[in-house]
């Protein structure tokens, strides 16, 4: 049973890819998810801010109050030196590439391109094996324009590009008015792989304290639709690879985005959800549903189910939406 | 010889020597010593060697007398070992002193000599402390310089391991130690050179060692004890020449020659003047003056060898010609003929003069002084004044100089006038805040300019009283003749003003010379600068002709995103324009600091600076004002013209910074100040205030509560007084139901505000139609100054509430009672005073409070003013500070004393039975005394018994009077923070706890030494970063509350106002109201965590929530009742321990600096936490049930 794929031009045993999630925090962890079979493992993201807040945060705070009064002129010890924001970042790359055999791909995360390529080009030396950039980007301002965002998208990737060797993945949101074109461009700007989609954090308000409060809520199963949906339609039309993440929680849903033309699968609240001994438990699923249905690779059903493979392309289509509702039988 | 020039302070000097010719290091902070144990700490951890290659260890101890016990053993077992210390940590150690020298084992302490605690506490700089110990058979030396400090603390390392006598080298506290010098820097290679070995291999053979055994440490008896006491004699004498020989061959090494005794002046001179430490370098430099520009026939012996004292040397020093002298000690001896090294140098000289070998063919006339006591300036000019005192024929004697003693006239004259600093010298003065860094800029420019220039390069720092707002002086000198100059700038070339609003405060232009440069950091643009100056300013500018120059620093910094910190704009500011160095050059400098000093913070923090810099030139202005004064604006009076005469003539001058000017008349003689006196010291330091809005208000007093300065208060009252109202005073109709029709207002004390925010972010109630607004909401200061004061003023004329009335075991009852606790000088935010204030709400008109040295010693009693109030009825908390160490016994020697008295008067009463009539007696020997009510009874029979009294003719009468108000119960508390309670007081608090005697006793739990900079304690938390634990202190927090549990009739309480304000007031009130011991343990946010001081209060909850900061009270009361004492306020580990941690500073850094040992010591103090709930939860669920019964069988069958 052949279930190897290739993504971004890195060989995977498998499809199977853990997306960038706090199960990378520790080498020991990562090490399981090897050995429970990942093909490969994106590493929580670096985030832009964190570098910057960071910084700024022990700066103020370990001067805060000094040389204000006689009796104390400081209240911290300086150490010698601080592993800060990028540094400890690259020293966890450097560390999982030393105790694992998998391709390891950082995380980027972050919407100026000012620091970004360098931070990129740092993750490389580190020894990554490719970048995923993750443009996670609310546009509030009303005066920003649709193309002015694509544009920040295409010259993020474009800095990075110019800066690394290794592949780079670009992870999107769904929310472009032409996703398609979207797509095209970003594979035209030099994009290894197209990673759909970005799950938003929608906040949550409490009505007792009336405040805004974060609210991570981990994927549903019914989220692998959107990114299934577009793998099928962008399948065959760009070069880049194609990954699927948000919702996919078992064999089924990795089977459904390989055969949408997707080259992995990418998973995390499943494994936060139910542990990383899912990955095993996954593929032995795959396998023995590949088994039954006759299926000797993944190869062989890359695509196959794809807009341009299926008999009813307009499934992906407004026809599909009108006959959902005509379908609809009210019970009242 | 070249050497390579360092800049540094006296600290430095001192333990970077210290740190490479020892192998064992034993500490404790106290100021201003602290720097050395911290950099020796520092410098272990990142593993610096000594001279022998091997890395020193530097252990905290748990007070100086712990670290001289750990010095005596490490010594004892064959190791160079060495302290710092000052003040009352010297005095801990003379126990130990005695030990280390009589069995002759060469250690070295090096002591930053500070003034002893006496009419009151001074951390500030004079040889009180060390005069104490030179009894002890310690050799002392005397350091005058920073150059001096790193070169003699060298030759006295060596000459202790030599002669094997220990030593204490000393310095000037704050005027040496935190003096910043260029000096030159003696190299580890000279070093190796000066130590010679050999005496090291004897110390080593001499130690305790199993395989060669012996006893020391015998006890002796009359027989022996005297002959064997006489028998270190012959080190002694051998002493002075093992030094001198030290000192010889450190000039061999180095070229810089030092003598036991060292002279300067004329050759021929008749006066001379004798001096140890910094005033030597000021006697030296008007000596220099007076010989060259006035021919004067003076000089100087400074002191380097004090003990053991050589006459020898002395004479030999002195010049043949000297007919008189004056011996200057910076002590004071009550009651002794003279003070210290006065009476040696008498002693001497009589000695000698009247032997038959006469060193002199005539006795000089030899008369003492004292001089800069708690580092009171020592001028030229007062040098002048000593040496025209000799000039007489019958010069005074016991003088003092500097003050003026109108009591018992001991001061000489001095002529302000006279001014001699180094003309040739660049003079600086800059004025700031703590928190505007320009202290750090300051320090920054020294080292640029003493490193990268051929310059010679002073600093010294001035800092405030108060921990909030405060201010900065900073004195630079920078010129090409070493810098003798040992006292603030006289004659100033340059003053920043790096504040505006520090012109009010301060009279910023005094000390510039004609022709000056100024630089202002304005708010205002350019062209409005000169408008919005003070009249007297612009006179200032006007007549000294100064170069004036302005820039806006905060919107520099903002656009750089510097946020406030302007300090490096300023900085550039001060090259660009002092023309120091070339401009490209001092910019490259400048930034190559920025790079060394924030590089290791991040590029980030890097680049930003590096902006500003760039940013700051093009804002810099130099202003062209016009030639006659055009401002109508008057600087506002220093305080009230309503306050007390006390606080107009004598604070006002301490809080206007010519305390220097008050005459020893108006001072009082026994240390006592008037309480209720900080309301008149009106700071205005916050921008922004808090601003209520009634109509959304639910009155919970949450706000009142958790401000930590008592600035916003509450009051209900009749609605008839909102008449009489100032105009915008804002009130609404008050919610209690027993309150009905009255009015109720939360008010604000805008001058007294810090604008810390916690009131903000506990406040509860919000707008329904836009959340952000909140009952209580910040707005800027000044638009609302004016009104606001004149509605404060109004408030406080509104009667208070009757205390017998309210629910006091509320949160909301328990604010309407006034705070006698006011406006202290605390951080911004302070997560103790709240408790404090709490106390003297509930207990403050009955409260006797004992204070342990440390952050609420200080804004509890630091002059000028104090936060302690009074109520209408004239009654208020008496206050007190011993020491650090006793605070404890302190207390329970006040509620002895109480006790006794009251005892007394109830004796007496009974005797008076029928004078006074039976049943007022019985009545008041009999009441109980513990609700308002109660207590409000007693103090109406006392009244009316003193009324009865004074009637009787009777001496049983007039002796009850006496004692009289010990009839109303008083309340003892016993206040101190971490360190004390946990530490240095640990041993006196467990006394006091196993006294059974009822007192109060509240630690402000900072987790670390809060007042001297953030040192661990044994209440610092597992995981948490701290001086001395910069790897993370890897044990937990001593239990201290359950460790009091264990004696079982102590009241226990471990309260967190932010997790639960109700839980707080009910235990100060158990607490209290229990007849024993009771203690609580107060969790207290502190600056020294690295947080959002706004966020307190969330931090405390998160604490709590964690299970980090387990909540309960442990009621002895309860076990007689047949039920568990101890009941939790906290429901265990809610959140991880992370959520909680992480939020600050001193967990976080941590992470940066050691990761991998941050996730190990969080994962234990995560199950830390897990344990400790077990622990809890398991002793609260114990079935006491039995308990009494069972008590009882035992006790029966025992019998």
């Amino acid at each position: 049973m052949d279930l190897s794929t290739t993504y971004m031009g890195l060989k995977l045993k498998n499809p199977i890819v853990p997306s960038a999630s706090p199960l990378s925090e520790n080498v020991d962890t990562v090490k399981a998810m090897e050995d429970a079979g990942a093909a490969a493992v994106v590493v929580y993201s670096l985030f832009e801010e964190q570098i910057t807040h960071e910084t700024g945060e022990l700066d103020h705070y370990l001067s805060f109050h000094a040389e204000s009064y006689a009796e104390a002129t400081t209240y911290f010890p300086e150490p010698e030196e601080f592993t800060l924001g990028p540094y400890e970042y690259l020293d966890h790359i450097a560390n999982l590439k030393k105790a694992v055999d998998i391709p390891v791909i950082g995380s980027l995360n972050g919407v100026s391109s000012g620091g970004w390529a360098k931070y990129a080009k740092n993750i490389q030396d580190a020894g990554a094996d490719a970048i995923e950039l993750n443009v996670y980007y609310i546009p509030t301002n009303p005066n920003i324009t649709g193309s002015e965002i694509e544009n920040m998208y295409v010259d993020t990737l474009k800095a990075v590009k110019e800066n690394v060797t290794i592949p780079v993945a670009i992870k999107l949101s769904p929310f472009f008015t032409s996703m398609a074109n979207m797509a095209k461009k970003l594979d035209h700007a030099g994009a290894n792989a197209l990673v759909l989609f970005n799950r938003f954090y929608q906040p949550d308000f409490d009505l007792e304290n009336l405040e805004v409060v974060p609210n991570l809520e981990l994927s549903s199963n019914w989220e692998m639709r959107l990114p299934l949906r577009w793998i099928a339609i962008l399948y065959g039309q760009i070069k880049a690879s194609l990954a699927a993440t948000s919702g996919i929680h078992n064999h089924l849903d990795v089977l459904k985005i390989m055969m949408a033309g997707g080259d992995v699968a990418m998973m995390a609240s499943e494994l936060l959800r139910n542990g990383i001994g899912r990955i095993s438990e996954i593929l032995k699923d795959l396998e023995h549903w590949m088994e039954e249905h006759e299926y000797d690779s993944i190869d062989l059903m890359k695509g196959s189910m794809s807009q341009k493979s299926v008999n009813e392309p307009a499934a992906f289509e407004r026809a599909n939406y009108m006959k959902l509702l005509q379908s609809y039988e009210p019970k009242f | 010889m070249e050497h390579r020039k360092i800049t540094i302070d006296g600290n430095e000097a001192a333990a970077k020597i210290a740190y490479q010719l020892s192998e064992v290091i034993a500490i404790y902070p106290i100021t201003p010593s602290s720097g050395m144990g911290e950099m020796s700490d520092a410098w272990s951890a990142a593993g610096k060697k000594n001279i022998w290659g091997t890395v020193p260890s530097v252990t905290e101890m748990q007070s100086e007398g712990g670290a001289s016990g750990a010095i005596h053993g490490s010594v004892q077992g064959g190791a160079l070992a060495t302290t710092f210390t000052a003040s009352q940590g010297l005095l801990l150690m003379i126990p130990n002193m005695y030990k280390i020298a009589g069995e002759l084992t060469p250690a070295v302490f090096h002591v930053s000599a500070r003034s002893l605690a006496v009419q009151a506490l001074s951390i500030f700089g004079d040889h009180s402390d060390v005069m104490q110990v030179r009894q002890t058979g310690f050799g002392m030396m005397a350091s005058g310089s920073v150059q001096e400090v790193q070169d003699l603390a060298a030759i006295t390392h060596k000459s202790s391991i030599e002669s094997r006598i220990p030593f204490v080298h000393f310095f000037d506290g704050f005027r040496t130690s935190h003096e910043v010098q260029k000096i030159d820097e003696l190299t580890t290679e000279e070093l190796k050179q000066l130590i010679d070995n050999k005496f090291v291999y004897e110390h080593r053979k001499r130690a305790m060692n199993p395989d060669n055994p012996f006893i020391r440490g015998t006890s002796q008896n009359p027989d022996v004890y005297f002959q064997g006491r006489e028998t270190v004699n012959k080190y002694y004498l051998a002493a002075p020449d093992i030094v001198q020989n030290a000192m010889d061959k450190f000039a061999e090494i180095t070229g810089r020659h030092y003598h036991l005794f060292d002279y300067y002046g004329a050759p021929d001179a008749k006066r001379v003047i004798v001096i140890m430490g910094s005033g030597g370098e000021t006697v030296e430099e008007t000596v220099k003056y007076l010989t060259e520009n006035m021919e004067e026939k003076v000089g100087l012996i400074k002191v380097r060898l004090y003990r053991p004292f050589s006459a020898k040397h002395l004479f030999k020093a002195l010049p043949k010609t000297v007919e008189s002298i004056a011996v200057l000690d910076r002590t004071k001896e009550p009651g002794s003929t003279g003070e210290p090294m006065y009476l040696d140098v008498v002693a001497a000289f009589s000695e000698a003069m009247s032997s038959d070998n006469k060193p002199f063919e005539k006795m000089p006339k030899i008369v003492g002084g004292r001089y800069g006591l708690s580092s009171k300036e020592f001028t030229p000019a007062m040098v002048k004044a000593v040496f025209d005192n000799l000039k007489l024929e019958e010069p005074k004697n016991h003088f003092t100089v500097g003050i003026y003693d109108d009591v018992t006239n001991t001061s000489l004259e001095f002529d302000k006038n006279f001014i001699i600093e180094d003309k040739n010298a660049t003079k600086c003065m800059f004025f700031g805040l703590g928190s505007d860094g320009t202290v750090g800029a300051n320090k920054n420019s020294i080292k640029i300019i003493g490193e990268e220039t051929d310059n010679y390069a002073q600093g010294y720092f001035v800092y405030d009283s108060k921990k909030s707002g405060s201010s900065t002086i900073s004195h630079l000198r920078f010129g090409k003749n070493p810098i003798h100059s040992t006292y603030l700038i006289q004659e100033a070339n340059f003053v920043a003003c790096h504040q505006f609003t520090l012109m009010e405060r301060f009279d910023v232009l005094e000390k510039i010379k004609e022709g000056g440069t100024f630089l202002l950091n304005s708010p205002y643009k350019t062209e409005e600068v000169w408008d919005k100056l003070p009249k007297k300013v612009q006179k200032q500018i006007i007549d000294k002709n100064l170069e004036f120059y302005v820039i806006d620093a905060y919107d520099v910094a903002k656009k750089t995103g510097m946020g406030v910190r302007i300090n490096t704009i300023m900085q550039t500011c001060f090259f660009a324009i002092s023309g120091i160095l070339p401009k490209e050059e001092a910019i490259q400098k400048i930034k190559d600091a920025i790079k060394k000093t924030y590089g290791k913070k991040g590029d980030v923090i890097v680049q930003k600076n590096f902006a500003a810099v760039d940013e700051t030139l093009a804002h810099l202005n130099k202003i062209d004002y016009p030639k006659e004064v055009t401002s109508d604006i008057e600087l506002p009076p220093v305080v009230s013209p309503k306050a007390p005469e006390f606080v107009r003539e004598v604070e006002a001058m301490m809080i206007a910074g010519k305390g220097d000017e008050i005459p020893v008349s108006k001072l009082p003689a026994d240390g006592t100040y008037p309480s209720a006196t900080a309301r008149w010291e009106k700071r205005n330091i916050a921008l922004e205030v808090p601003v209520w809005e009634p109509d959304l208000c639910i009155q919970c007093n949450k706000c009142v509560i958790a401000c930590p300065h008592a600035a916003i208060r509450a009051k209900v009252y009749d609605m008839e007084l909102t008449q009489k109202a100032p105009e915008t005073f804002k009130w609404v109709e008050a919610r209690g139901k027993e309150d009905k029709g009255k009015a109720y207002t939360i008010q604000v004390a805008v001058e007294d505000c810090t604008g810390c925010q916690l009131c903000v972010e506990v406040c509860p109630a919000k707008d329904k139609k836009e959340v952000k607004r909140k009952a209580i909401n910040m707005a800027p200061q000044i638009p609302l100054r004016e009104k606001e004061r004149e509605n404060f003023e109004f408030f406080l004329e509104i009667p208070e509430y009757d205390r017998t009335k309210l629910k006091i075991d509320s949160v909301a009852g328990s604010q309407l009672l006034e705070p006698l606790f006011e406006f202290s000088g605390a951080c911004p935010g302070c997560g103790e005073t709240p408790y404090v204030k709490l106390v003297s709400q509930l207990f403050g008109d009955r409260a006797v409070i004992a204070n342990a040295t440390g952050c609420s010693s200080i804004y509890g009693g630091n002059l000028p003013t104090t936060p302690w109030a009074v109520n209408k009825e004239g009654r208020g908390p008496a206050w007190n500070n011993s020491l650090f160490e006793d605070n404890a016994e302190f207390g329970l020697g006040l509620r002895l004393a109480i006790d006794r008295e009251t005892e007394f008067a109830r004796e007496l009463l009974s005797g008076l039975k029928e004078d006074v009539g039976a049943e007022l007696v019985e009545e008041i020997l009999t009441a109980p005394q513990k609700t308002e009510i109660e207590i409000k009874q007693q103090r109406e029979r006392v009244a009316k018994l003193k009324e009865i009294l004074e009637k009787l003719d009777k001496p049983e009468a007039k002796e009850l009077l006496t004692v009289i108000d010990y009839l109303v119960t008083r309340s003892v508390w016993i206040i101190g923070g971490d360190g004390w309670a946990y530490d240095i007081g640990y041993g006196g608090l467990d006394h006091v706890l196993a006294s059974g005697k009822n007192v109060n006793i509240l630690v402000l739990d900072t987790e670390v030494y809060s007042n001297t900079g953030g040192q661990q304690s044994k209440a610092t938390a597992l995981g948490a970063v701290a001086k001395f634990a910069a790897a993370g202190k890897p044990i937990p927090k001593k239990d201290l509350a359950r460790m009091a549990m264990s004696y079982g009739n102590v009241y226990v309480a471990q309260v967190a106002m932010g997790a639960n304000d109700l839980q707080t007031v009910r235990a100060f009130i158990e607490a209290e109201r229990y007849d024993g011991p009771s203690i609580i343990i107060a969790y207290s946010h502190c600056i020294a965590f690295g947080m959002n001081m706004a966020k307190g209060f969330e931090h405390q909850k998160l604490a709590v929530e964690s299970g980090y900061w387990p909540m309960f009270r442990y009621n002895p009361l309860n076990i007689e009742k047949g039920k568990n004492p101890l009941k939790l306020d906290y429901k265990g580990p809610k959140i991880p321990l992370k959520e909680y941690v992480y939020r600050e500073t001193r967990f976080k850094m941590l992470t940066k600096s050691h990761p991998e040992r941050a996730a190990e010591l969080l994962d234990a103090a995560q199950e830390h936490v897990k344990e400790v709930w077990k622990i809890y939860s398991h002793m609260a669920a114990m079935d006491y049930s039995n308990f009494v019964e069972n008590k009882k069988e035992e006790t029966e069958e025992a019998k």
